[in-house]
């Protein structure tokens, strides 16, 4: 390989980015392009609720300011990729130019999911995922909306739901499931979202689908139609049933395309000096057996890229995630996760201990195995460190060896109420343990909030 | 809005209304004998005599009572200057005492009348306006539509509200005279709590002391469910009604010097003038007492207590400039330059500050002690040029004014001297720091958007890196607003404060060699 070879990037998200970043740490030489047609300046896209809703502008979702391209001599190309000549190592651009690559990254992320819905494409029907979406979102959304339907309860849905709230948009959400997000969640941990989504008046359906969506005159959404038969009178549908690898443009060419694009741990494609991470990469097998083989979420593709960087230096390793984590928002209760809780499981192999305050917006999970070691947590509405579980899981600890160190884990800001003592006590009722429970410090006596 | 909002609104604007008039109301006449007790003996001849033209004359509107004032007083000064006779030069402000003294209007009859329609309609109408907020809304972050709003995004209303605090600040500092009808207004309260007559620093305390009050329910109303920011917030409360505002009315009327126990040189600047430690020297055991706090205070308890908690301990829990930053500041915090640019020259504009203020601090000292003429020349002069452009135009104008433009720690931030030696302490030698939730930074820009300091939070939040900032006041608010948890304000072990994770958590692919 030449020092100063070119490899190319498709698309400028968290994957394709870091991955230029840590190219650029690790080789002086290298060119490096990025291209993007979405915006020429990368940008967070979970902050695009913040936009709708007025807490940042668009500027303040730029995670690098505008000379830090051009100072690591990171190339930006302003362009939508329309075809891929893999033989000719050349891409071709909707605007007829073209762009020679010696090594090819495809980081084109996702587009959300369309089922083949009667009406889904009519005028105020869209997804959720590029900054076009929200443009069309803002513009849709400025006048003359009386109600709003969202189909899919997941993350990007419940996040549209608290957009359209900030407007004052009545929203009805349409989810599949029994609970919500119950795919992922636990039954009570999917009751706790449920509940706390009614409370911002929101009419939340369960064990609902969409029909068809129906038209007015100018093929404008009038109306949905549910499977259950009822009509909702409604002037924008927000499909947020899921996202799908954005790899249509690769369609008729020798690059082996299954949903996404297929990836060994090297990130490697059927295809010499090709690569794809990200959303559209699809591994050949799941990574780790508590994950899938294609993986949707920021911080994965954080690190596909940052591995893929070190990969494309001469480094003989492979991807190798470690103890999974994730997080969201739900409205106003933060959620976060480490390790392995499926949203149901085996009584005879996993043990689980679950704690709900009274008042039902903070709670927490752990899942051990038959021999009381910690498999994984979830944790609602308080917040906990992540080095803290990342090793415990990794050394894997016993559970009772996790809860009589939970202060430690803690994450709170100070004079919070100190939700570990209860969640110990609780624990210690329910397993035994042999150990002491946490005391509040004099400050928090005097100061803290009570629990 | 709901109803009671609106009558908030209101009243508010009829208070603000109000005040803006009564420079216009009233009027203002002269005698000898108000001359007499109205300035120092030593000019009592003089000044009887220069405004002698003036005895007997109605003048019916304050513009014509300043100006026929200053035409005389100043070409009195004036010849003096052109002879060079600086001795002889009446350098004290006579325009306010005397515009006071010959004021003759409905509000100096009927102060608690307009202390009503003014401070007490803004005070209500704030109380309508915040209380109801979120009432149907459950505990959370309150950040929507900042950036669609006219008053907190550099809107009409924003700059109105900018430019109306400029120039009242203009007014308080160097025009006091055309103001002396709200000094009426709350002359009765000051000769309550001090048993002196108002001046138009007592006005100010007071409209400084409501504001942080009305505002500081604002924000236990913004940020309910976090007691970190209630606490905070109670705490700039309490030692702005107490330390700066109570105390030192009380102390003067115990025949004690005026003095505000958390004010710490150097953003006291004159705590070391002559004059100062004259009045502290000669006030017995109290004013020593006085005098060795405040050098305990900076000797002390900056290292002290920035060791353990961080500056924030006084830039956003104690400071009376901290205080209305984060209490009539806060719908601006988000305007705060975060380029870094903004970041260069902040550097060297507050080190600068500190700079001026210490050798300003040797020099005063110095002179104290030689007395050498030259040096109390040089050391005057100083004197005149920091309190103008650092202690009025920076501190106060830019300080408070700026708030709709540049955000509200614009002081702090490029100009206070405490905060350069705060920031100094925790940068190097503090266990202060913001913890990074390893890797679940998501880069949205929160954190970095609601800074006041204009300090790029998400630069290290998005690498896992503890945020050690010199400029970091640890207001909280990135914590506060970040979705995801990732920022933890904490106090712990220096060892690692500062740490650079080549790798972030949760990608075991590659090995690094430590």
């Amino acid at each position: 390989m030449k020092p100063d070879r070119h490899v190319v990037i498709i698309g400028n998200g968290i994957a394709g980015v870091t991955c230029a970043r840590q190219l650029r740490k690790l080789d002086d030489a290298v060119q490096i392009t990025l291209i993007s047609g979405e915006s020429k300046y990368f940008f967070s896209r979970t902050a695009l609720m913040y936009i709708y809703m007025g807490h940042m502008e668009f500027e303040h979702t730029k995670p690098y300011e505008d000379w830090f391209w051009e100072k690591n001599r990171l190339a930006l190309k302003e362009a939508w990729v329309s075809n891929v000549d893999f033989h000719h190592k050349t891409l071709y651009f909707d605007s007829g130019e073209s762009m020679v690559y010696d090594q090819l990254v495809i980081a084109t992320g996702s587009k959300p999911n369309k089922f083949g819905w009667p009406g889904e494409d009519l005028e105020g029907v869209q997804g959720l995922y590029s900054k076009q979406d929200l443009e069309l979102m803002q513009k849709r959304t400025e006048f003359g909306v009386n109600r709003a339907v969202i189909v899919g309860g997941g993350l990007i849905g419940i996040e549209m739901a608290e957009m359209l709230s900030y407007k004052k948009i009545p929203v009805t959400f349409l989810v599949r499931e029994k609970g919500f997000w119950d795919n992922v969640l636990p039954q009570e941990e999917s009751a706790l979202v449920g509940r706390h989504i009614r409370t911002h008046h929101i009419d939340l359906r369960l064990e609902e689908e969409l029909q068809e969506i129906i038209s007015d005159q100018h093929a404008n959404v009038r109306a949905v139609r549910t499977k259950s038969g009822e009509e909702i009178v409604c002037q924008f549908v927000g499909l947020t049933a899921g996202v799908t690898p954005n790899v249509d443009f690769l369609g008729d060419t020798e690059l082996a395309i299954d949903r996404g694009v297929k990836v060994d741990f090297q990130f490697k494609t059927n295809i010499a000096d090709v690569y794809a991470i990200g959303d559209c990469a699809e591994f050949h097998q799941k990574p780790a057996a508590d994950r899938k083989n294609i993986e949707q979420v920021w911080y994965t593709g954080r690190m596909h890229g940052e591995t893929l960087a070190y990969i494309l230096t001469g480094s003989e390793i492979s991807y190798k995630p470690g103890v999974w984590f994730n997080s969201a928002k739900f409205m106003d209760i933060e959620y976060q996760t480490y390790g392995h809780i499926p949203a149901t499981w085996d009584s005879n192999e996993v043990q689980s201990f679950y704690w709900e305050h009274e008042q039902g917006k903070v709670a927490f999970r752990m899942n051990m195995d038959s021999e009381g070691r910690i498999l994984g947590i979830n944790n609602f509405g308080f917040r906990l460190r992540h080095e803290f579980f990342d090793r415990a899981i990794k050394e894997s600890w016993s559970g009772e060896k996790v809860i009589s160190k939970l202060q430690k884990a803690n994450f709170d800001p100070e004079f919070y109420a100190p939700y570990y003592i209860e969640i110990q006590k609780a624990f210690k009722a329910e397993f035994g343990g042999d150990f002491k429970v946490s005391k509040k410090s004099f400050i928090q006596k005097l100061f803290g909030a009570r629990v | 809005m709901k109803i009671i909002q609106k009558i908030g609104v209101l009243l508010f604007l009829i208070g603000i209304g109000v005040f803006t008039l009564m420079p216009f109301l009233g009027s203002y006449s002269l005698s000898e004998n108000l001359v007499n007790s109205s300035v120092k003996a030593i000019h009592q001849e003089q000044m009887v005599e220069i405004l002698a033209p003036m005895y007997g004359e109605t003048y019916s509107i304050s513009f014509a009572f300043i100006s026929a004032f200053n035409d005389h007083f100043n070409s009195y000064n004036d010849a003096l200057k052109a002879q060079e006779k600086w001795d002889e030069v009446i350098w004290d402000d006579y325009a306010f005492s005397l515009a006071k003294a010959g004021l003759e209007s409905v509000v100096r009859d009927y102060p608690w009348l307009f202390f009503i329609l003014t401070l007490g309609f803004a005070i209500i109408g704030g109380m309508l306006y915040n209380l109801p907020k979120y009432r149907d809304e459950p505990a959370g972050i309150k950040n929507d539509g900042i950036f669609h709003s006219a008053m907190k995004n550099r809107g009409w209303m924003g700059m109105i509200t900018g430019s109306y605090l400029i120039v009242f600040y203009i007014i308080l500092y160097w025009f006091p005279a055309y103001i002396v009808n709200q000094v009426w207004m709350v002359n009765p309260l000051s000769l309550l709590l001090s048993g002196n007559p108002a001046s138009q620093w007592f006005l100010y305390g007071t409209i400084y002391t409501i504001a942080i009050l009305v505002m500081g329910v604002r924000m236990f109303r913004k940020y309910r469910g976090n007691k970190y920011q209630q606490l905070r917030t109670a705490s700039v409360m309490f030692f702005q009604t107490s330390f700066a505002f109570l105390i030192p009315e009380i102390l003067v009327l115990l025949n004690q010097p005026y003095y505000d126990f958390k004010n710490i040189w150097p953003l006291d600047y004159d705590f070391f003038y002559d004059y100062q430690i004259s009045e502290f020297l000669s006030s017995g055991g109290v004013g020593m007492f006085m005098l060795v706090w405040g050098i305990l205070l900076i000797v002390i308890a900056v290292p002290l207590f920035t060791y353990f908690y961080g500056k924030r301990w006084y830039c956003s829990w104690v400071c009376g400039c901290g205080g209305l930053a984060e209490t009539l500041g806060d719908p601006f915090r988000q305007l705060s330059d975060k380029s870094l640019k903004a970041w260069n020259v902040e550097r060297i504009m507050v080190h600068g500050v500190l700079v001026f203020a210490v050798v300003m601090t040797g020099i005063t000292i110095a002179n104290y002690f030689s007395g050498f003429t030259l040096l109390g020349d040089i050391t005057n002069q100083v004197h005149s040029i920091y309190g103008f452009a650092i202690g009025s135009a920076f501190a106060g104008v830019v300080g408070t004014g700026f708030y709709p433009f540049m955000g509200n720690r614009v002081w702090c931030r490029f100009g206070c001297p405490l905060a350069a030696y705060l920031g100094l302490v925790q940068r190097f030698k503090s266990r202060f720091r913001i913890t990074t939730n390893g890797g679940q930074c998501i880069s949205c820009g929160n954190c970095s958007t609601y800074c006041e300091m204009g300090i790029d939070v998400r630069w290290y939040a998005q690498r896992g890196q503890e945020i050690v900032r010199s400029s970091c006041v640890g207001c909280g608010v990135c914590s506060a607003v970040c979705p995801r948890g990732v920022l933890n304000l904490e106090n712990g072990p220096e060892k690692n404060r500062i740490n650079e994770l080549p790798i972030i958590i949760g990608n075991d692919s590659i090995k690094v060699n430590a």
